[in-house]
C-alpha cells in the first residue's frame, strides 16, 4: 500500500473513531483514552529513533514537557487558538531534536542516550525557575466554559485532538520506515561505520530522526495542560513517559510502525485498568517486570512473534 | 378485603418494597487518595480516618438510612491520573457524592470536572486551589483561613512582631515545589506587612543532599528571623544543618510540612528545639477540639497496625471533620442535592472534632486557624513524650495561646 | 553579594566532602560502563538497596551502618555476579547489548524500586550513628562528621579499587579486558569471567555506598532515580574507565554544586551539574582524564 494511500485510510479510520464515540456516554472512557493515545504517540515518536535508528533516547519526559509548557506559556502571553498551540509545541520540541542530536549524535549511542537524561534535568531546572510559566507553583491552564466545534465537554475536544494527532503520527512514522531515509536509520541501526563507508549520510539521517521523534514527542504534550487544568513540572516531566516510550516500542516490536502501537494499547490499557482495580504500586511493577521478560525472552516483541509464526508458517508445506 | 383494596395493598406493598430497596443502596462516596507516591503517608492517615468515619456513622444506622461506602482509588500522588479516576467515579460507578484526594496536584485537576457536573466538592489540604477557578460549590477543610497563604503565615509573623525589641530583617527560604512557593509568597506579602526588610530569598531544588551551604549563606546575611517552607526530608535536612551550623538568629521555623508526624518527631527530637511552626493540633489546647482524643486513640490504634503515622496529628482530624460538614449538611438539607448541600454549607457553622467551622465565600474558612507553636524541652527520641502536654507551646491564634516564645532560637535548644 | 572568606572556605569543604561521596556513588558505573560498556542504569537501584539493608541491621541492632554494608558487601558482590550472568547469557552472548540491555536495567530498576516500596512503604527512613550530629570547627570551617566520615571511607574505598585494578593481577586483567578481549583470550583469561568479577564489584561498591547515602541523608525508594544522571554526569565528566577521573570529576560536580547553592541560590546546581556535563559531551566528550 502506498504512503498516500495509507495515510487517507488511516485517517479515515481516525474521523470514524470520532463518530463512534459521539454515541459513548461516559466520560471516563474519554479520560482513559486520551492517556492511552497520549502513549501512543510517545511511543511511535520514540521508536523512529529508538526502534529505525538504534538510538536510545531517556529523556522523552523532556520533549513531552517541552510541548506541554510551550501551551503554558502561549495561553498566557498571547491565547492563540488550540491548532496553533499545537504547532508551535510540536516545532519547540522539534527544533529541542535538533539542537540534542547536533550536540551529541556524532559520538556513540551511548553519549547521546546520558545526554538525554542530562537535558531532562536542565529543562526542569529551567522550567522550575521560569516564573511567567508558574515555576515550581505550577501554572493553571482553564478549560474555555464554551466548547469550541460543539462537542459536548472539552474531553471530548480533547480527545479527538489526540486522535487526529496519533494519526498523524503513525502516517509520519510508517512514511519514514517505507521510504528511503527509513532503509538510511535501519543501515544505521545495524552498522553505523559499515553504513558510513557505504555512503549513507549518517549525521544528516540521525538528525532528521532526531528533530522528528522529538517534535512527534512534544506533540503528544501540547494538549496536556488543558486535560489536567494544573501542570506543574513534576507531572509534566514524569519519569513514567520515559519508562513507558521506551516499554511500549520495546513490547510491542521496535522495527515497525505497528509495534509502537499494539504496545501501548495493550501496555497502557492493562495500566489504565489496574490503576482503577488493584490500585497500587503494583502498575510500576508491572511495567518493570513486563519490559524485562519482553527484552529477555521476545526482543523483538510481539510483532517479532507474529513475525516468526509467520515464517514457521509459510515454511510449512 | 375486596379486590380494590387487595390492589392497593399490593401497590403499597410494591411501593414500599421499592423504597427500602432503594434505601439499602449504600451511600456512595468517591475519591482518589495517594496511597502510594511521595505523599503517601500522608493519604494513607487520611484513608483510615475517613474508614473510621465511615463505620462510625453505619454504626449509628448511616446517612439517609442508608449504608455509607467509600469507593476510592490510589491517585499515586500523580496528577494525570486524576481525571480519569473521578469521570469513573462518577460515570461509572455512580457515585452519590465526591470529596478530594490529599493536596492541589490531585485537588486541581478534579475541578474542572466538578464544575461541569456542578457537584459540591470538599477538598483536603491544598493551598489556595480555588483562587483561579472560583467555584462556589469547593470547600476547603485546611484551616488557612480565606487568604490561604496569608493566613498560613500570619502566626510566625505575629509572633515575631512581638519580640522586644522589634526584628528588622528575615531570611525566607524554601524548597522549589508547589507548597512552598505560595507559602513563600504569603511570607513576602507579610514581610512587606510588617515592614521587614528581606535579605534572602532563595529557593533549593527538593533533591538537594547537604543543606549547610544554604545555612552559612543564610547566616552570613545576619538576619532576625529565618522563615522556611519544606517538605519533610528538606524540612530534616534544614533542621540538622541549622544545627549542625550553628544558626544564629532570633525565630527560625514558620511553614515547615514533616515535624507534624510521628517519624519526623521521633528522627529529630531534641533537635527541634526552638524551632518555630506550624501544628494542626497539640495536645496543650485539646480542649479545644472536642471528643477528639477518643477519635486519635482509635485511629493511633490502627496506623500502627498499617505502618503509618501513628501520632495523627495532621490530617486525620480534618479528613474525619470534612466528613462530619458532609455528614451534617445531607442530613440538615435531607437528601444529596449537590446545589442545597453547597448553599447550606456555605450559610452554617457545624461543630466537628476540630472545632467549630465556618466557611467563606470562597470555600476556604471564614477565620484562619492553623496553630503556631513552638518545640521545646524534648529530650531523646520515643514519641510517649509527644502524646502528652508538655512540649509544645502554642503561640496563635491568640484564643488558643499557651504561652509566649522563647528567643533567640540558639539558646533554646535544650 | 559579599565575599566573606568564611563562605567561601566552607562552600570548598563542603563541595569537597560531597565530592568525595559522590564518588563513591559513582565508581561503580566506571567500570561496569567505562570499562566494561555495560549501561547498567539500575546502579543507583543497589545503591539504594544498600542503604535499605544498612538501615535494617541499623534498626534492629543498632550496629554502624558503614561498618555493617562493609561486612555484607559479599552479598552484593554475589548479586551482581548473578545479574551479570544473566545479562551475558541474554544479551551479550547474542550480540544485541546495547538497546536491550539497556531496556533490561531499566526494568530491573523499576522492578527494586517498586519492591523496596511495597515492603518498607514511602516513609523517609534514617539512620542516626554515633557521629550523625557532631561537628568538628577549624576556626570558620565547619566539618560535620556526618559528611566527613563517609568522605573518608568513600575516598579510601575509591582509591583501594584504583589500586586493585593497577596493581593486582585480576584488577590488571580488568582494564585489559577494557581494552583488548581478544587478546586476553589468546592469552588464556577467560574475559567473561573477569568481566563478571568487574561488574560484581562494581554493584558491591554500589552496596557500600548505599550505607553513605544514608549516614547523610534520608532515603526512600524513589531517590534512585536522581542519582542516574548524576552517577552517569560524573563518569563521563571524569574520563570513562579512569578512576582518578571519576575521582576527579565527583569533585568537580561536589564542587560545582556547592558553590552554586552557597552564591548563585541552591535551585540552580542541578542544571550546572548536568549543563556542565551536557558541554562535556558536546566539546571533550572523553572527560577530564579519560582515554
Amino acid at each position: 500500500m502506498s504512503n498516500r494511500n495509507f495515510a487517507i485510510l488511516t485517517f479515515a479510520i481516525a474521523l470514524a473513531v470520532v463518530a463512534a464515540s459521539r454515541l459513548v456516554s461516559s466520560d471516563y472512557f474519554f479520560s482513559a483514552a486520551y492517556t492511552v493515545l497520549q502513549f501512543i504517540i510517545l511511543a511511535t515518536a520514540w521508536n523512529i529513533l529508538g526502534g529505525y535508528t538504534g538510538y536510545v533516547n531517556f529523556g522523552s519526559a523532556a520533549f513531552f514537557a517541552v510541548g506541554a509548557y510551550t501551551t503554558v506559556f502561549l495561553h498566557k502571553a498571547l491565547q492563540p487558538p488550540l491548532p496553533v498551540m499545537i504547532a508551535a509545541g510540536t516545532i519547540a520540541a522539534g527544533l529541542l531534536g535538533l539542537g540534542v542530536g547536533y550536540l551529541t549524535l556524532r559520538m556513540r549511542g551511548v553519549f547521546f542516550a546520558i545526554a538525554t537524561l542530562a537535558l531532562a534535568v536542565v529543562l526542569y531546572t529551567f522550567v522550575v525557575n521560569w516564573d511567567y510559566v508558574g515555576g515550581a507553583r505550577g501554572a493553571y491552564i482553564l478549560q474555555p466554559r464554551v466548547v469550541p466545534f460543539g462537542f459536548p465537554r472539552y474531553v471530548h475536544l480533547l480527545y479527538t485532538a489526540m486522535v487526529l494527532m496519533t494519526a498523524l503520527a503513525l502516517v509520519v512514522a510508517r512514511s519514514i520506515q517505507t521510504s528511503f531515509i527509513g532503509r538510511g536509520l535501519a543501515a544505521i541501526r545495524d552498522d553505523e561505520i559499515a553504513a558510513e563507508c557505504s555512503g549513507v549520510p549518517t549525521l544528516r539521517l540521525k538528525l532528521f530522526s532526531a528533530t522528528v521523534s522529538g517534535a512527534l514527542m512534544g506533540m503528544a504534550g501540547t494538549t496536556f495542560p488543558y486535560y489536567l487544568s494544573y501542570v506543574e513540572p513534576s507531572a509534566a516531566f514524569n519519569l513514567s513517559y520515559a519508562v513507558n516510550s521506551i516499554a511500549m516500542p520495546l513490547i510491542g516490536g521496535m522495527t515497525s510502525w505497528l509495534g509502537p502501537l499494539i504496545g501501548a494499547v495493550l501496555l497502557g490499557s492493562v495500566q489504565q485498568v489496574v490503576q482503577v482495580t488493584v490500585s497500587s504500586a503494583w502498575n510500576l511493577l508491572i511495567v518493570g517486570v513486563l519490559l524485562v521478560v519482553f527484552v529477555t525472552v521476545a526482543p523483538n516483541g510481539i510483532m517479532g512473534w507474529v513475525d516468526s509464526w509467520r515464517r514457521s508458517r509459510a515454511r510449512r508445506p | 378485603m375486596n379486590k380494590l383494596g387487595l390492589w392497593m395493598s399490593a401497590g403499597l406493598a410494591a411501593l414500599v418494597l421499592a423504597a427500602s430497596a432503594q434505601a439499602q443502596q449504600p451511600l456512595k462516596i468517591g475519591f482518589g487518595m495517594s496511597l502510594t507516591g511521595p505523599l503517601a503517608g500522608n493519604g494513607k492517615a487520611a484513608l483510615i480516618s475517613m474508614q473510621i468515619w465511615a463505620e462510625d456513622v453505619n454504626a449509628k444506622g448511616g446517612l439517609l438510612g442508608r449504608k455509607v461506602e467509600l469507593v476510592y482509588y490510589d491517585d499515586q500522588t500523580n496528577p494525570s491520573t486524576v481525571p480519569s479516576i473521578y469521570t469513573k467515579l462518577l460515570d461509572v460507578d455512580k457515585v452519590d457524592l465526591v470529596v478530594s484526594g490529599y493536596g492541589t496536584n490531585v485537588i486541581a485537576p478534579a475541578m474542572p470536572i466538578m464544575m461541569q457536573r456542578n457537584m459540591t466538592f470538599m477538598s483536603l489540604f491544598g493551598l489556595n486551589v480555588n483562587s483561579k477557578f472560583n467555584y462556589d460549590r469547593y470547600f476547603q477543610i485546611m484551616p488557612a483561613g480565606p487568604d490561604p497563604a496569608i493566613g498560613w503565615t500570619q502566626g510566625f509573623f505575629d509572633t515575631a512582631m512581638t519580640l522586644n525589641p522589634k526584628p528588622q530583617t528575615v531570611a525566607l527560604v524554601g524548597a522549589d515545589a508547589e507548597y512552598p512557593a505560595l507559602a513563600l509568597e504569603g511570607a513576602r506579602a507579610q514581610a512587606k506587612r510588617t515592614g521587614l526588610k528581606v535579605v534572602y530569598d532563595k529557593s533549593y531544588p527538593p533533591n538537594t543532599v547537604d543543606f549547610s551551604p544554604i545555612v552559612r549563606a543564610i547566616q552570613a546575611t545576619n538576619p532576625d528571623l529565618v522563615f522556611l517552607a519544606s517538605y519533610p526530608p528538606d524540612s530534616a535536612g534544614m533542621v540538622r544543618a541549622v544545627n549542625e551550623v550553628g544558626l544564629k538568629t532570633r525565630m527560625f521555623g514558620g511553614g515547615l510540612v514533616g515535624p507534624q508526624f510521628a517519624a519526623l518527631k521521633t528522627q529529630l527530637g531534641p533537635l527541634l528545639n526552638g524551632v518555630v511552626n506550624y501544628e494542626a493540633y497539640a495536645p496543650e489546647v485539646s480542649a479545644k477540639y472536642p471528643f477528639l482524643e477518643q477519635f486519635l486513640a482509635k485511629y493511633q490504634g490502627r496506623a500502627v497496625k498499617e505502618g503509618v503515622d501513628p501520632l495523627g496529628f495532621y490530617l486525620p482530624p480534618y479528613a474525619y471533620a470534612m466528613m462530619q460538614v458532609l455528614e451534617q449538611a445531607i442530613k440538615a438539607t435531607g437528601g444529596l442535592d449537590q446545589g442545597k448541600l453547597a448553599d447550606y454549607m456555605h450559610t452554617y457553622e457545624f461543630d466537628t472534632f476540630v472545632g467549630k467551622v465556618r466557611f467563606a465565600k470562597n470555600g476556604e474558612w471564614s477565620i484562619p486557624r492553623m496553630l503556631t507553636v513552638q518545640y521545646h524541652g524534648i529530650s531523646g527520641n520515643d514519641l510517649e513524650q509527644w502524646m502528652k502536654p508538655g512540649k509544645v507551646t502554642v503561640l496563635a491564634p491568640s484564643d488558643y495561646k499557651t504561652g509566649t516564645a522563647m528567643t533567640p532560637y540558639q539558646d533554646n535548644k535544650k | 553579594m559579599e565575599f566573606p572568606t568564611a563562605l567561601l572556605l566552607n562552600a570548598i569543604i563542603a563541595g569537597l566532602l560531597l565530592g568525595g561521596f559522590y564518588a563513591a556513588v559513582s565508581v561503580g558505573i566506571s567500570i561496569s560502563f567505562g570499562m566494561l560498556d555495560v549501561v547498567n542504569i539500575a546502579h543507583p537501584a543497589f545503591i539504594i538497596l544498600g542503604s535499605y539493608v544498612a538501615y535494617i541491621v541499623n534498626d534492629r541492632m543498632g550496629l554502624d551502618p558503614i561498618a555493617v554494608s562493609i561486612v555484607l558487601s559479599p552479598l552484593f558482590f554475589a548479586l551482581g555476579m548473578l545479574l551479570y550472568r544473566i545479562y551475558y547469557l541474554c544479551f551479550e552472548k547474542r550480540g544485541q547489548e546495547s538497546l536491550r540491555g539497556l531496556a533490561f536495567f531499566f526494568g530491573i530498576l523499576f522492578i527494586t524500586e517498586v519492591v523496596l516500596l511495597l515492603v518498607f512503604g514511602v516513609d523517609y527512613r534514617l539512620v542516626e550513628t554515633a557521629y550523625s550530629s557532631v561537628t568538628l570547627r577549624l576556626g570558620v570551617v565547619d566539618f560535620p562528621l556526618r559528611l566527613v566520615v563517609p568522605f573518608v571511607v568513600s575516598v579510601t574505598m575509591v582509591v583501594g579499587v584504583q589500586l586493585f585494578l593497577a596493581r593486582t593481577f585480576f584488577g590488571r586483567a580488568v582494564l585489559a579486558v577494557a581494552q583488548d578481549q581478544l587478546a586476553l583470550r589468546l592469552m588464556g583469561i577467560n574475559p567473561v569471567r573477569v568481566k563478571e568479577f568487574a561488574f560484581a564489584l562494581s554493584i558491591a561498591t554500589a552496596g557500600v555506598a548505599g550505607a553513605f547515602l544514608i549516614v547523610i541523608q534520608p532515603v526512600q525508594p524513589a531517590i534512585g532515580r536522581e542519582y542516574i544522571g548524576l552517577v552517569f554526569a560524573v563518569c563521563v565528566l571524569g574520563g570513562m574507565g579512569s578512576i582518578w577521573g571519576t575521582l576527579l570529576g565527583a569533585f568537580v560536580l561536589g564542587l560545582a554544586e556547592s558553590f552554586t547553592s552557597t552564591f548563585f541560590g541552591p535551585s540552580w546546581a542541578p542544571a550546572v551539574s548536568f549543563g556542565t556535563l551536557l558541554a562535556a559531551l558536546a566539546f571533550k566528550p572523553s572527560g577530564l582524564l579519560g582515554r
